[in-house]
C-alpha cells in the first residue's frame, strides 16, 4: 500500500559564531542558510520510503519567510513530489507551541487535498533553536502517536509503522498505528545529492504558499500572541578562559604534569 | 492565548524517569534545583513516577528531598511511549495544577515535553542549563522561571520565560546541577494515582528492548568523557581511547569522522549532528575542534586536548593542551594515572 509522507524541514543558518547588534538581536546579514543539518536525514528517509514502497508520495513542508523557498526547491531537486510553504508575517515570532500548531494546520490542509497523509517525519531537533519539541507537539495537535530519536524504520504496512528508537541504555523497537509522526537521528540514512533532472524541475516549480487564513489558523495560537514562551534575553556565551599549555622535554614529563593538574582539580 | 489565573497553580514537580526498570540519576539533579525553587516559592516539592512496579524507588526519593510522590503505576506503562506517558502526566497535571514541571533532558524527557505542553496548552522550554526564579508577570503568585539554554550549537545563550501559562514545563540538561544529598529516614506522602490506560485508545506499543551490549558508560550522563577523532588514524586506535577512558572511569565519545567511517557506533558521536554532552571532564584525542564538534561539548567544565597541531581550535580553547602524538602519549598518560592510584 502506497504511503503519503511529509518531511517537515526548516531553513537555518550554518552553525558558527553569532554576532549581536546593539539591541541584542542576531545579525543575520552575514549568515549562510540551508536545510537544517538533521532535517536532511528526515528528508532522505521520506524519499527512501517512496523508493521502498512503490506508488508512495513524498512532500516537504516548511514554515518560514519567503527565503525559505530555497530549501523547498532543494527538496524538489532531491526528488520530492510536492512542497508546501507556510509563510505569513503573522507567523513570525512563534515559539514551539505556535509553530507546531501552524505546521499541524498545514498538514490538515494537505490531508484535505490529498485524501490522506500516513507519516510525518521530523528531525530530532533544528540547528538553531535546538528544542526538538516541534515534532512531538505536531503529533499532539493532530492527536497522532509519535516516536522520537528514531534510527531505523523496520517496517511499514498500510496500517502500522515499526521503528527502532535509540535510547541511552540500548534500543527499543516501537510500533505505532498510522497515521503517525517520527523524529529521526542522523543514523537513519545518508542524504543524497540532487539529480540534474531534479535541479531542472526545481527551477521550474511553482511553490504553493499558504497564509494563516489558507490553513484556517486560529489567530490566538500563532505568532508572539499565541506563544506561551518569550525570549527575555540573548547573550553570547562566556569566553573560555582556557589555555594552559602542558610543556615538557619528553612525552613522559608532559604526562606527569597533566596528571598533576588533573589531581589538583580532583579529576582522578 | 487565553488569560489564566496563574496563582491557582502550586507546587514543583520533578519527573522521576524509570527507564527499563532503573531510576535514572538525573532525577536527583532535578531534586536539587527543584527544591531550591520550591523553597523560594514556599511550595511543595513532588516527584511523579510513571511506569510499573515503582514502589521500590519511593523511599530514596523522599530521602533525596521529595515531600510527596505521585505513583502512576500500571503494567501498560512499563515501557516508555510518548502517547501513554504524556496522557498519564497530562491527566494528573490537569487535576492537580502544578506550577512547574521539571523533566530531565534525556531521550524520554526531550521526547515527551513538547507533546505534554501542547496537550496542556502551556509552554515547554528545552534542554536548560541554568534556572532561577524570576519576577512575576501578574501578581506575587505568578513568578516565572528564567531558564537559560544554549542554542545555535552553543553559540548563543537565551533566557526564556513562560509568562502566561502554567504549568511551566522545563527539560534540564543532564549534569547541570549536582545530585541531591540524602537525609536517611525522611518520610513523606505517597499517592497512588488510579489510572486506566485501556480507556485511552493508545496507538503505540513497545515491541522489544535490546540493552546496549557493551558495559561502557553512556556519554549522556557521564561525568567524564574521552573522545577520539580522525587523528586516531585507524579503528584499532579506539583501544587507546578506551584504555584512557577506563583509567579515568570515563565514557567513550567520538567526533564525526570515526563514526562515518564505521570505527564506532553513532551513539558515541558528539556534536551538531550527534549528541550534546556536559561532562566535568572532556578529553579530546586527535580532534581538531571544528565548530560542529564544539556544538556538542563546548559546555564541558574542563577540557583536555591531546593533539600534534598546537594551532588547532581545540588546543587553543582547551583548559589544558598537550602537544603530542597520541600513539605515544596516551599509553604514558594511562601509566601515570595508574601510578597515582596505587
Ligand atoms: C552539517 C555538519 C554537521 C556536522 N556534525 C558534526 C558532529 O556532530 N560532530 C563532529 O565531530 N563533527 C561534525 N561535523 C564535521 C566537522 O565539521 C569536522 O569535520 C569534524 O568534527 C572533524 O573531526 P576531527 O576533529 O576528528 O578530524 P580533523 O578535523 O581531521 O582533525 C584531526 C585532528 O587530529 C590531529 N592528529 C592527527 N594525527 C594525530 C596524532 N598522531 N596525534 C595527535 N593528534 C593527531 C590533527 O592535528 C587534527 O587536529 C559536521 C559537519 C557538518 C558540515
Amino acid at each position: 500500500m502506497p504511503l503519503n509522507v511529509i518531511a517537515c524541514i526548516k531553513q537555518t543558518p550554518a552553525t558558527g559564531a553569532i554576532q549581536l547588534d546593539q539591541k541584542g538581536e542576531i545579525v543575520t546579514s552575514a549568515m549562510t542558510y540551508g536545510i537544517s543539518p538533521l532535517d536532511e536525514y528526515a528528508l532522505e528517509e521520506a524519499l527512501r520510503i517512496k523508493e521502498r514502497v512503490p506508488g508512495s508520495w513524498t512532500a516537504a513542508l516548511t514554515m518560514g519567510p519567503a527565503k525559505a523557498q530555497e530549501i523547498l526547491r532543494e527538496s524538489i531537486a532531491r526528488g520530492c513530489d510536492a512542497v508546501y510553504h507556510l509563510s505569513d508575517d503573522a507567523f513570525e515570532g512563534s515559539d514551539t507551541y505556535a509553530t507546531s500548531y501552524i505546521l499541524s494546520q498545514g498538514i490538515r490542509k494537505i490531508i484535505a487535498e490529498k485524501g490522506k497523509v500516513d507519516l510525518v517525519i521530523c528531525a530530532k531537533q533544528a540547528s538553531d533553536g535546538e528544542t526538538g519539541q516541534v515534532g512531538p507537539a505536531i503529533a499532539a495537535w493532530l492527536d497522532w502517536p509519535n516516536v522520537s530519536f528514531v534510527k531505523k524504520i523496520e517496517e511499514t504496512t498500510d496500517k502500522i509503522i515499526r521503528v527502532v528508537r535509540m535510547m541511552e541504555d540500548g534500543q527499543d523497537v516501537v510500533e505505532m498505528a498510522l497515521p503517525a509522526l517520527i523524529s529521526v537521528v542522523k543514523e537513519i540514512a545518508e542524504p543524497r545529492l540532487p539529480s540534474l533532472k531534479g535541479k531542472m524541475a526545481a527551477k521550474k516549480a511553482v511553490i504553493p504558499t499558504w497564509k494563516a487564513a489558507d490553513i484556517s489558523a486560529d489567530a490566538a495560537k500563532i505568532g508572539p500572541g499565541g506563544s506561551p514562551t518569550v525570549i527575555l534575553k540573548k547573550e553570547l556565551p562566556p569566553k573560555r578562559s582556557g589555555g594552559m599549555k602542558i610543556d615538557g622535554a619528553t612525552a613522559q614529563e608532559k604526562a606527569r604534569k597533566l596528571v598533576e593538574k588533573m589531581k589538583e582539580l580532583k579529576l582522578l | 492565548m487565553s488569560e489564566i489565573d496563574l496563582t491557582q497553580y502550586k507546587g514543583v514537580w520533578c519527573f522521576g524517569e524509570v527507564r527499563h526498570g532503573k531510576l535514572v540519576t538525573q532525577t536527583y539533579e532535578l531534586l536539587t534545583i527543584g527544591s531550591r525553587i520550591a523553597k523560594e516559592l514556599n511550595e511543595k516539592l513532588s516527584v511523579v513516577l510513571v511506569g510499573h512496579n515503582l514502589q521500590g524507588w519511593t523511599q530514596e526519593l523522599l530521602e533525596a528531598g521529595a515531600e510527596k510522590i505521585y505513583l502512576l503505576d500500571h503494567p501498560e506503562l512499563e515501557n516508555f511511549t510518548d502517547e501513554a506517558y504524556t496522557k498519564a502526566l497530562a491527566e494528573l497535571a490537569a487535576k492537580e495544577k502544578p506550577n512547574k514541571i521539571l523533566i530531565p533532558a534525556t531521550t524520554v524527557g526531550r521526547s515527551m515535553a513538547g507533546r505534554l505542553a501542547t496537550i496542556l496548552h502551556t509552554g515547554a522550554i528545552a534542554d536548560v542549563t541554568d534556572l532561577t526564579l524570576g519576577p512575576g508577570t501578574n501578581g506575587a503568585g505568578g513568578r516565572a522561571l528564567n531558564a537559560i539554554r544554549p542554542t545555535y550549537g552553543g553559540n548563543l545563550f537565551v533566557t526564556v520565560r513562560c509568562e502566561k501559562c502554567r504549568p511551566e514545563i522545563i527539560t534540564v540538561r543532564p549534569m547541570s546541577f549536582p545530585k541531591a544529598a540524602r537525609t536517611p529516614g525522611k518520610i513523606g506522602e505517597i499517592v497512588n494515582v488510579p489510572i486506566n490506560p485501556s480507556s485511552w485508545n493508545l496507538k503505540t506499543k513497545v515491541v522489544s528492548y535490546a540493552p546496549e551490549q557493551s558495559s561502557e558508560l553512556d556519554i549522556g550522563s557521564a561525568d567524564k568523557i574521552v573522545s577520539g577523532g580522525r587523528g586516531l588514524g585507524k579503528p584499532d586506535n579506539f583501544n587507546l581511547v578506551r584504555s584512557l577512558a577506563k583509567a579515568l572511569g570515563a565514557a567513550v565519545g567520538s567526533s564525526r569522522p570515526p563514526v562515518d567511517s564505521g570505527w564506532i557506533p553513532y551513539r558515541h558521536q558528539v556534536g551538531l549532528t550527534g549528541r550534546t554532552v556536559k561532562p566535568k571532564l572532556y578529553v579530546a584525542c586527535g580532534i581538531s575542534g571544528q565548530i560542529q564538534h564544539l556544538a556538542g561539548m563546548g559546555q564541558a567544565d574542563t577540557i583536555i586536548a591531546i593533539n600534534r597541531d598546537p594551532e588547532c581550535q581545540l588546543m587553543k580553547m582547551a583548559t589544558f593542551s598537550v602537544e603530542a602524538d597520541l600513539n605515544e602519549f596516551i599509553p604514558l598518560l594511562v601509566e601515570e594515572i595508574g601510578k597515582q592510584k596505587n
